[in-house]
Formats: C-alpha cells, sequence, structure tokens
C-alpha cells in the first residue's frame, strides 16, 4: 500500500520535472532559432573582415602600429565567454576547462569573464578577474561588442596586458559546437586561427594561394590618406567585429547546447515514467492478488 | 556600353550582404574625404564614414546609406564591410526624419561630451539616410 503512493508521488514529480524541461527545451528552441539566424548572417561579415584585413597583411610590409606590437612575456589578458545559466549540458564546461587550462600554463593571466558561470567558477579559484560582465542580453548588441573592444585597447595600449586572447564557442549545427580560441591582440598578421573556422574562409584560401602569390600579384597597397590612420580605424573596427561575431556564436551554441540537453532530459524523464508506470501497476496486481487470497482464505475459513 | 570594364562590389554589415553586383563605379566617403573607385583600380584601403554611397551600375544610380567601416579596393573587387548599410527601399524614412530631429535638439541642448558625440553620430546617420531615400532637399553632396 505505502509502496503503491511511494510509486505515485515519484511519477508525479517526474511529470512535474518534465513540464519544466518540456517548457526549457521550448524556449531554447525558440530563442536558438533568432540567435542561429542572427549568428549565420554575421558570418559573410566576419569572414570578409578577416578576409580583408588578411589581404592587407599579406600584400603590404606596413605593420607598424601600436595594435600590431609584438611584446615578450607580460600579462595575458583571456576573455571567456560562457553562459549566465546552467542547464545547457557541457556548454559552459567546455569553455571552462579550456580556459582552466590557459590559465594554468600561463605565468600571468588575468581574465575578463562574460557569463555568471564563468565568474562564479574563476572567482572560487581565485583567479585575477580583471572585468567581468554578466546577464548577457540573448542577443548581443554591436554596442556590447564595441565596449568590450575599447576595454581591451585601453588595457593592451596601457601595457597593462601583453596579449590578449579570447574562447568562445563556435556554432555548428544544433547538436555540435565546438570551442574555439582567437588571439586578439596584438592583432595577429594572418589572423590564421579565424581563418580555420569556417568552409568559407577555406573557400576563400583557395582563392588566394597564400603569402607568395598573392604577393606577385599586388606589389603593394595604397593606404588612403596613411597607413597609420587606415590602421587606426581598421584595427578597432576588426576588433570590434571579431567580439560581435563571437558573441553571436556564443549565444546560439549556448541556446543550441540547452535545447539539446533538455530534449533528452524530457527524453529521460519519459522513460523513467514508463518504468515507474510498470512497477506502480505490478505493485497493484500484487495487491489485488493479495486480497483475492485473503477473501478466499476468509472464505475457506467460515466454511 | 556592353563591354565597359566592371568592378564586383560588396557590401556587407553584421546583420546581411546587403549588395553584391558587378558596377561601373562608386563614389563614398572616406575618413578624409569622398572616393571614387573605378573598375581596375590599385589595390587601396581605406576606412570610411558615416555617408552615402553613390553606386552606378548600368548607367543607373543607387544610393547606399552606411555608417563607419572599411573598404578595401582591388582591381576587380570591392569589398565595403560597415556597421550598417540600407538600400533606398530598406529605409524607413518616419524613422529616420525623427531620429534627425531627436538628435538635433539633443545637439542644441546638451554639450557634454559623450551625448554630443554620440548624437552627432546619429545626426549623421540619420541625414545619410534620409539623403540615400532621397528624401533630402539637395543633390549629392558629401557630409
Amino acid at each position: 500500500m505505502q509502496n503503491m503512493r511511494d510509486i505515485q508521488r515519484r511519477i508525479g514529480s517526474v511529470k512535474n520535472t518534465q513540464k519544466i524541461t518540456r517548457a526549457m527545451k521550448m524556449v531554447a528552441a525558440a530563442k536558438l532559432k533568432n540567435a542561429q539566424d542572427r549568428a549565420e548572417d554575421a558570418r559573410p561579415f566576419f569572414n570578409k573582415t578577416v578576409e580583408v584585413l588578411r589581404g592587407v597583411f599579406t600584400r603590404t610590409k606596413e605593420t607598424a602600429h601600436p595594435l600590431l606590437a609584438e611584446r615578450e612575456g607580460g600579462r595575458h589578458l583571456v576573455i571567456v565567454i560562457t553562459g549566465d545559466r546552467g542547464l545547457c549540458g557541457s556548454y559552459n564546461h567546455k569553455v571552462i576547462d579550456l580556459a582552466e587550462e590557459i590559465v594554468e600554463a600561463e605565468e600571468e593571466v588575468s581574465l575578463m569573464v562574460l557569463g555568471r558561470k564563468a565568474r562564479d567558477y574563476f572567482r572560487r579559484r581565485g583567479t585575477d578577474i580583471m572585468a567581468e560582465y554578466i546577464q548577457l542580453e540573448d542577443y548581443p548588441g554591436y554596442g556590447f561588442a564595441n565596449n568590450i573592444a575599447d576595454e581591451i585597447i585601453h588595457h593592451f595600449q596601457a601595457e597593462d596586458v601583453n596579449k590578449v586572447s579570447m574562447i568562445y564557442t563556435h556554432f555548428n549545427s544544433a547538436i555540435s559546437q565546438s570551442v574555439k580560441k582567437m588571439q586578439l591582440l596584438p592583432v595577429e598578421k594572418f589572423a590564421e586561427e579565424a581563418e580555420k573556422t569556417d568552409e568559407d574562409a577555406e573557400k576563400m584560401d583557395a582563392e588566394t594561394p597564400g603569402e607568395d602569390g598573392a604577393a606577385k600579384n599586388y606589389v603593394d597597397y595604397i593606404f588612403e590618406p596613411s597607413p597609420a590612420e587606415v590602421f587606426d580605424n581598421i584595427l578597432p573596427q576588426y576588433l570590434i567585429n571579431v567580439i560581435y561575431s563571437a558573441l553571436l556564436e556564443s549565444k546560439a551554441s549556448e541556446f543550441g547546447a540547452r535545447m539539446t540537453a533538455m530534449d533528452s532530459a524530457t527524453e529521460n524523464a519519459n522513460e523513467m515514467i514508463d518504468k515507474l508506470t510498470l512497477k506502480y501497476n505490478r505493485a497493484r496486481q500484487a495487491e489485488i492478488t493479495t486480497e483475492i487470497t485473503e477473501i478466499v482464505g476468509g472464505a475457506e475459513a467460515l466454511k | 556600353m556592353a563591354a565597359a570594364p566592371k568592378i564586383q562590389l560588396e557590401v556587407v554589415t553584421p546583420q546581411k550582404l546587403v549588395y553584391s553586383e558587378e558596377v561601373d563605379l562608386i563614389e563614398g566617403p572616406a575618413i578624409d574625404g569622398l572616393i571614387g573607385i573605378l573598375p581596375d583600380h590599385a589595390p587601396l584601403v581605406t576606412a570610411m564614414q558615416i555617408g552615402v554611397v553613390r553606386v552606378v551600375k548600368d548607367g543607373e544610380e543607387i544610393q547606399i546609406a552606411i555608417s563607419e567601416g572599411f573598404m578595401e579596393v582591388q582591381p576587380d573587387k570591392i569589398n565595403l564591410v560597415v556597421r550598417t548599410a540600407e538600400l533606398p527601399e530598406e529605409i524607413d524614412v518616419d524613422r529616420a526624419k525623427s531620429a534627425r530631429d531627436r538628435a538635433e535638439e539633443k545637439l542644441e541642448t546638451d554639450h557634454d561630451n559623450i551625448d554630443f558625440a554620440k548624437a552627432e553620430a546619429a545626426y549623421d546617420r540619420a541625414l545619410a539616410r534620409l539623403k540615400a531615400a532621397g528624401h533630402h532637399d539637395h543633390g549629392y553632396d558629401r557630409l
């Protein structure tokens, strides 16, 4: 008797949990659609940005600019982009793991954390956090990327840090996301790491067969009005564009990961309910059998 | 003008690929002034400011309102990477007008540095949109 009520109670609680996971899945799916569109729409922009910059670097020797200055040693600033909330599978962990690896490997390291998960983790571990942004918008704006770019440029030029990288999650599909690391400052001369991230970039690669081939076609770029002024304008914009794209990719990944995680949670709840229902029916049958036996036994005794 | 040389123009923003066509010439606001590009131009890189890019394609003129970005020119290709770009038919004239009026008001009252720069940029953007949409009094002149 007790047993039956227990089982029923458990079924009820699993059903409630399932309602939550199902709702979360649907919310994530709706947001994913939007975030995915944004991320995919921004890809040509990202690729073009990288393409132009690569083009500039492969075809010119003018590479003297404060944001291109490579300095030995010093502090390494790592931007870590995670979500604010859990219940999204291994999405946050994967990013944090890679960040952790870098933190371990570097002597002097500071973090700029975007998202509550990364902040909580690294705050507990006592890693130096230079800046934190939590409660990110679901669909981050260009202005936000602008602020971050301004901030890292400021730190880099003040020589607080000698290197800035960013860890984000690249969105492949709703069920597949990959964590990427990208160096932001000093701006890499060929933006190699970015180039590997995209098929489009690979295609682009085939068209422009590397440094030598390109260099033959184009002797030199004209910088209008001057290399310094052009770099002054282009490099910060490059950073904003790259950060903006990374934010969009990360958000789409988060929703994708959450949708998948919540989908399998709902699935699991279903399985559990089935098992419990079976168990409940067995218990009920057992009880009926016992009752019949008792009645029959009682009747026998009266004879 | 059958075999006149053309140049591939691509205008990209974070939202989408706004424009991708073979064109005869373009003219737009670079940071140091108006710049015009014809096919077979020497490789060039420059930064762009808020304004109107005039594109001529098959003798017809199209005006695209852009905000900050940069432009890379190769003999057969122009990459225009900007924060926003709108074709005339995409421009919401009423919105641009009210944005212009709001910015104008701010410019007159508010002289705080940051807000002033922001309002100025907003004003320029609104004006560029109105020009591209053909709702501005004069013909083409740089902002």
